[in-house]
């Protein structure tokens, strides 16, 4: 037993009990963000995969490389985007509202904001 | 420790700081927008401390360098492409690759660092963080790949079984704990190889016969595993970023776990050995009969328009029919009308914790109005109707009482409510196959129809009436 792996598993429960103490708080309604949040975050693995690279000097390595920095850099992209488009349709109230007052036409305005939304970022 | 060391350690401490705060700040819609943000900027000083660190080094071969950049870009642009198409439906399935390539992406560190130290001896610690590492990375691999595969219906979302395979997993697990005991004792990259492999098929049994409405569970379960995984991969290199990180991941996924099970009342154990789907569903309880009551379009609207309160119980009928948009476009008639309407939605409902209150916000619904399971339930009591679409075990008054296959699991009180309707396309039976005994109930009405014409139906008759 190291010193270096007893901090190591100290600091590992540690943050097991600031995360078990931060999340409890998150609300159902955000439950899936979260998790695309999650995957952003385990995403830091690219900083392992960045450091495979420092010693990669066979096919082999660089082939992990490759493939750990792809896994992991698809994680930080795609999570933190996809929880943004998510947390973006999160409104406390109907948004644009003067489209909702229109008679029958509201049909289909009242849902246009988050159509667009969706073209737009697409 | 040189002062460069000091300065990237402090680096990643501050990016430990923003993963934390960036979790914090998602106890509330409001901010947490804001919160994503505080975590994402933790990321980009992380990764920018390491590639600090890489050039710092000064060995990175030009082929290194190519070969990291190229990966990342391609990963990013896969993950870039990935997030901005998605629809909200198919939500489960991208979290469930993602779990799959953070997965892999930490298994394959570990077996980087392995494969270059197994000649020259390898610490002990270090063996028994990288068979950590590799078998939780390895599972959570092929195992969420196979979840994701049910999910999206390429693979039948029913419990697979096929002779043998619990002989098979338990093989798997045998060979895997077997060389894992030969690694510590003898370094060797042969024997990870047949970990690996004995790993990787272990996921693919463990998820093959769970059954769709286990889904939620296996996910979080899965997320845990990916959180898990990364912060052994920060054991096995020391990097404390990653170690802290993968923590919270899997404690995020634990807690997610916990609370999905609960909602089902099954023990995660249970779900895991496995079978619930549509098998073993215990002895089916005598119905009280086919006494139901249907109702046509304009008489459930006239109840509809005419209440004060309205409760709409969403349940994944409602999301398999896509037909979220349509019942906002309802709630919002009706509250034009003076009609309060709110949503009760019950923690699995949807194929992953909180996946239906992200398609009601995709279809526009301020998310004031969606109650959680112990937040409405007392609310049924003084509600006038309550419109159940596409849900049906959440909502068994049989939970109530022992001796059935959904005893004692939470459910909405909809039963207490002054009047209900059901919108079925049939009196099929939900996931634990029994009766459901509020559509027996005198005050419940059914509307024998799919979600979505049934919704739209009710929205023309209920305008109608406005004129």
């Amino acid at each position: 037993m190291t010193t270096v792996l007893l901090t190591d598993i100290t600091i590992f429960v540690l943050a097991l009990l600031v995360g078990f103490e931060v999340i409890s708080k998150v609300p159902a309604t955000l439950h899936t963000p979260l998790m695309s949040a999650a995957n952003s975050i385990h995403g830091i693995v690219l900083a392992g995969a960045m450091l495979i690279a420092v010693t990669a000097h066979d096919a082999l390595g660089y082939i992990l490389a490759f493939v750990a920095a792809a896994f992991a850099a698809m994680n930080v992209v795609g999570g933190y985007l996809v929880t943004g488009r998510m947390l973006k349709m999160f409104r406390r109230s109907r948004s644009p509202v003067p489209a909702a007052d229109t008679a029958p036409a509201v049909s289909g305005n009242g849902q246009n904001p988050a159509a667009g939304q969706r073209g737009a970022s697409s | 420790m040189s002062a460069f060391d000091w300065v990237t350690q402090l680096l990643y401490v501050a990016s430990a700081t923003c993963f934390v705060l960036g979790l914090h700040l998602m106890n509330s819609p409001a901010t947490a927008r804001r919160g994503n943000q505080v975590s994402t900027a933790g990321m980009i000083l992380a990764v920018a401390t390491t590639l600090a660190l890489v050039a710092h080094a000064g060995t990175v071969t030009t082929t290194g360098w190519i070969v990291m950049i190229a990966g990342a870009l391609l990963g990013g642009g896969a993950g870039l492409y990935a997030a901005r198409t998605v629809e909200m439906t198919a939500m489960p399935q991208l979290v469930s690759i993602f779990n799959a390539v953070g997965g892999g992406a930490a298994a394959l560190v570990a077996i980087d660092d392995y494969v270059r130290l197994a000649s020259g001896g390898v610490a002990e610690s270090t063996t028994i963080t990288t068979i950590l590492d590799v078998l939780i990375g390895a599972v959570t691999f092929s195992g969420s790949i196979i979840a994701a595969g049910k999910l999206q219906g390429l693979i039948g979302g029913a419990p697979i079984t096929f002779p043998g395979s619990r002989a098979v997993n338990i093989a798997a697990a045998a060979v895997a704990a077997g060389g894992a005991i030969y690694m510590i004792a003898t370094p060797s990259v042969v024997v990870l190889i047949i970990i690996i492999a004995a790993a990787l098929t272990f996921g693919v049994t463990m998820v093959l016969p769970i059954g769709g409405a286990d889904m939620p569970v296996v996910i979080s379960l899965l997320n845990a595993f990916t959180g898990t995984a990364v912060a052994m991969a920060g054991f096995v290199i020391g990097n404390w970023a990653l170690i802290i990180a993968g923590a919270l991941v899997g404690a995020s996924g634990g807690i997610l776990t916990k609370l999905m099970a609960d909602a089902m009342n099954r023990s995660i154990r249970n779900i895991i050995v496995g079978g619930f789907g549509t098998g073993d569903s215990g002895p089916a309880v005598e119905g009280p009969g086919g006494d139901v009551r249907s109702i046509a379009a304009d008489d459930a609207a006239i109840q509809l328009a005419y209440a004060q309160k309205v409760i709409i119980v969403p349940g994944y009928g409602l999301a398999a029919a896509q037909a979220q948009h349509q019942v906002a476009e309802l709630a919002r008639v009706l509250e034009e009308r003076g009609v309060e309407v709110s949503y009760a939605i019950h923690p699995v409902a949807g194929r992953m914790p909180g996946h239906m209150n992200v398609l009601l916000a995709e279809a526009n619904v301020p998310y004031p109005q969606l109650k959680e399971m112990d937040e409405i339930n007392p609310e049924f009591a003084r509600t006038d109707v309550a419109l159940v679409i596409g849900a049906n075990d959440v909502t068994n008054p049989a939970a109530r009482r022992p001796g059935n296959p959904v005893s004692g699991m939470p459910i909405l009180d909809v039963d207490q409510a002054k009047s209900i309707i059901v919108i079925k396309r049939s009196m099929g039976h939900g996931y634990a196959g029994i009766d459901n005994e509020l559509y027996a109930d005198p005050k419940t009405s059914m509307f024998f129809s799919d979600a979505k014409g049934a919704l739209t139906e009710l929205t023309a008759a209920v305008k109608t009436l406005v004129a």
